[in-house]
């Protein structure tokens, strides 16, 4: 690798030495925040087992401490990449001296041991932020969910020091670095990473609530109105984080697609269609106290999805396009984490879920049995994601055949769960809880259910019978935000009372109904671009040579030329394409393709011709033995819809956030009282 | 209650069950279109597989073997060591692909060519697909790099 060309070099190390004991302190700094968690484990817990309080609450300032020594030990090693100090094994590795700021600060991330150290920065945040904000919650239960989130973060971080440790120092430092993954050094990706892992470790937190619960062996109101925040943060995480990533691999990658069922991807969308599940059963037992041996088992599921993740992308046991820091030894470690957690969790589970008994029953028709076929719904569509993507490894191990798993599978076996999601969602919202009545709900929804066949019909007859994908699709979309914009209408009662009232109403509605309306919108808007974009797309390929124009659906297509661009550290081939419609050009394309001379690979970057209704995507290829050059162009209709519809998604969850009855109780000494006393 | 409760419980499982069956079903249908074998040259030649079948043929594209054609379209030769055959491809090949690389093809065998409608390199210049490593490796042909 790029380590070894440079090895007869002398040591630069007047220039290293302010970070040389630095590190050192970072090492020491994560091994005292190994130990915290530790004590952190234990104390807590045997304070519950044997009634110390002053035990128990030890962990609120242990988890703040612990927090505080592994921020202490990412900041050093932010600054050794800064520095670009290569005796760090990692910095030599990952980064470079012409790498731009940015990406010397994502190139900490951009890494395993980073990434790692990042994970368990974002498990001590949440950690230190229960402590500090969760004062209302009762201290038993408060001590027993820090304690489990300690042996979260505790593991971890025995992984970390002892398995794949980030401040290891090489003997002979490198003159420079061997930088970056080039296709990593890019806005969309410096930040997808952390977003996931945000999601991903916001779902610890709903675990170590589930594994509290299950340890005191009380599931209540105040539980669920505690676990439900942070399920829905880690949700508005995991939902942008997984936009970013698609957004990314549609215009860096080149291929023009924005999903690709690569497990990498899968990775990712199976924990987000369990927090979608658990974020649904939480309301049922902040509301109705019931569902709530499920809601706990949910809580497990969801984290061991995300450990699954992890285990999927760091062990690279699925060869995936775009795993970036694998190492199949890795895997084992994960493989055990993975094993403890899921199935200690279980296990624990099994022996005391019994104790937590509904209050009360539902009937068939009403709000509980819309949101558990929703439950059902999305865990049987996780539930085909995963053997989807587990099925090339246990073919290989119990079959011996090499084979892999590819779009085909996904859009039939998942399309199905997902559209019978897509059609109960407006009617289950709708529903009264214990018990409802259809009539009403079908009365409200006649209109939106009318425009979206009416939508349906028109698609079709429009396009011609070139496929069903559209006109379902289109119809599915209209439905889901007519029936939003329906639902808040017939909450706000317009166009029965005055529409100054109305409004009113609207303003004072709750921010949660608000926001499960636009939430459930966001999908629509998200279905519609799909729909769109996957039926009406037009591809192009062909030779260019400078001056050629062509048409490509209603526009037409100029190619003026190449011509050779130096970046900060790479070396670009730049096309130019004139793009015009109706004879008024629209915009200049610059599409490239980069080289990266110190990691020795090459990048292509898409230029997009972006409009609300639009995008006209331009990819240059290869230079041909005749001089000419390959080059790709999509028009895509309402492409942007699909990343649009998951912000409006994220918008809706911080709706319901921001309403006061999601949050817990603010009123320190009563409320905990209250729930002491309650039991 | 205590039966109401109990019945809706049992009344819960079976629907779940059902919905489990049927996406059992669903899974079971949709793994028969959707998963691509993986074959080496050798393997193909030794047993042609039937020209509807779309997989995936890897190995290592051969030196001084790609050819551009008229019109977009990418001609190479993909060999295992022992036997190789001839890949055609309309697109753009991805950033890694070159000679001596190795490489992942998925598409289907007309009896004398490949016709490619994917073509799959990893991002990373040290990666080779596994499975064109077992491929290599059955040949005698693979060494490790450096």
């Amino acid at each position: 690798m790029a380590l070894q060309f440079e090895k007869g070099a002398q040591q630069p190390s007047a220039i290293q030495r302010p970070t040389c004991a630095m590190i050192e302190y970072g090492h020491f700094s994560l091994s005292l925040a190994f130990v915290i968690a530790l004590l952190q484990l234990s104390i807590p817990l045997a304070g519950i087992r044997c009634g110390w309080s002053t035990w128990t609450r030890s962990a609120d300032v242990l988890s703040i401490l612990q927090f505080v020594a592994v921020a202490f030990a990412y900041v050093v090693l932010t600054i050794a990449f800064v520095q670009s100090d290569f005796s760090v094994a990692l910095v030599a590795q990952h980064s470079h001296t012409a790498k731009p700021l940015i990406y010397k600060l994502s190139g900490v991330w951009g890494n395993h041991e980073g990434s790692m150290l990042l994970w368990i920065l974002v498990l001590t945040l949440f950690g230190a932020a229960i402590a500090t904000t969760g004062r209302s919650l009762s201290i038993e239960m408060r001590g027993a969910v820090l304690a489990v989130q300690a042996a979260v973060s505790g593991t971890f971080m025995a992984y970390l020091l002892w398995a794949s440790n980030p401040f290891w120092r090489l003997s002979a430092p490198p003159l420079d670095g061997g930088d970056l993954n080039p296709l990593l050094q890019d806005p969309g990706l410096a930040f997808h990473p952390p977003l996931l892992y945000l999601g991903y470790v916001g779902l610890s937190v709903a675990y170590s609530f589930a594994i509290a619960a299950l340890l005191i062996g009380r599931v209540d109101v105040a539980w669920a109105k505690w676990m439900r925040p942070w399920v829905l943060v880690s949700w508005i995480f995991l939902t942008l984080g997984i936009a970013a990533g698609s957004w990314w691999a549609y215009y860096e990658l080149g291929w023009g697609g924005w999903w690709f069922w690569d497990p990498v991807e899968n990775a990712s969308l199976i924990p987000w269609l369990a927090a979608t599940a658990l974020i649904h059963s939480a309301i049922v037992v902040e509301k109705r106290e019931s569902l709530k041996g499920w809601t706990v088992l949910l809580a497990i599921l969801a984290f061991s999805f995300s450990l699954l993740g992890t285990f999927l992308v760091r062990s690279g046991v699925i060869t995936s396009v775009h795993s970036f820091a694998s190492d199949p030894t890795r895997g084992v470690f994960i493989l055990g984490i993975l094993t403890l957690f899921s199935g200690g969790g279980l296990i624990l589970f099994a022996l005391r879920s019994g104790m937590l008994a509904p209050r009360d029953a539902f009937a068939w028709v009403s709000r509980e049995t819309a949101i558990v076929s929703n439950n059902i719904l999305l865990i049987v569509a996780a539930f085909v994601v995963i053997v989807g993507t587990f099925w090339p490894l246990i073919a290989e191990l119990f079959m011996g055949t090499s084979l892999s798993v590819g779009p085909p599978y996904f859009n039939k076996a998942f399309t199905p769960f997902f559209v019978a999601i897509a059609v109960v969602m407006p009617f289950g919202a709708v529903l009264a809880w214990k018990r409802g009545s259809l009539k009403p709900a079908f009365r409200l929804m006649r209109v939106p259910l009318a425009f979206a066949l009416m939508l349906g019909v028109l698609v079709w007859s429009l396009q011609g019978a070139s496929g069903v994908l559209a006109p379902i699709g289109l119809a599915l979309s209209g439905w889901l935000m007519a029936g939003s914009i329906f639902e808040v209408a017939h909450k706000i009662r317009l166009g029965r009372i005055p529409i100054g009232q109305s409004l009113s109403w609207l303003a004072r509605l709750p921010r949660r109904d608000l926001g499960k309306a636009t939430a459930h919108a966001g999908v629509g808007l998200s279905i519609l671009g799909i729909a769109a974009m996957t039926a009406w797309q037009i591809e192009d390929i062909r030779a260019v040579n400078p001056g050629d124009s062509y048409k490509v659906g209603k526009f037409t297509v100029e190619f003026r030329g190449v011509d050779q661009v130096m970046g900060p550290n790479f070396v670009s081939t730049r096309g130019e394409f004139s793009l015009s419609a109706d004879g008024q050009e629209l915009e200049r394309l610059y599409p490239e393709k980069r080289f990266y001379p110190a990691a020795r690979s090459q990048t292509t970057e898409a230029a997009i011709h972006e409009t609300l209704s639009r995008h006209v995507y331009v990819v240059l290829g290869d230079k041909r033995e005749d001089g000419s050059w390959s080059a790709r162009v999509y028009f895509k209709p309402l492409a942007s819809w699909i990343w649009l519809g998951a912000v409006v998604m994220a918008l809706g969850a911080m709706l319901g956030l921001a309403d006061g009855r999601s949050r817990a109780p603010l009123i320190p000494g009563r409320s905990a009282g209250r729930i002491a006393r309650a039991d | 209650m205590y039966t109401a409760r109990k019945r809706r419980r049992i009344q819960l499982l079976l629907a779940s069950a059902a919905l489990l069956a049927a996406s059992t079903v669903l899974v079971g249908y949709a793994l028969r279109d959707g998963v691509s074998y993986f074959r080496s040259p050798t393997e193909i030649l030794s047993e042609l597989p039937p020209a509807t079948e779309t997989f995936r043929v890897g190995g290592l594209v051969a030196e001084r073997s790609v050819h551009r054609q008229e019109g977009g379209g990418i001609e190479f030769q993909v060999t295992d060591g022992a036997s190789s055959v001839v890949v055609r491809y309309m697109g753009i090949l991805p950033d890694l692909f070159s000679e001596g690389q190795g490489v992942v093809a998925l598409g289907t065998f007309d009896g004398s060519k490949f016709l490619a409608s994917e073509i799959l390199a990893k991002h990373d210049e040290n990666y080779m697909p596994r499975e064109v490593v077992e491929a290599l490796k059955e040949q005698g042909v693979y060494r490790q790099q450096e």
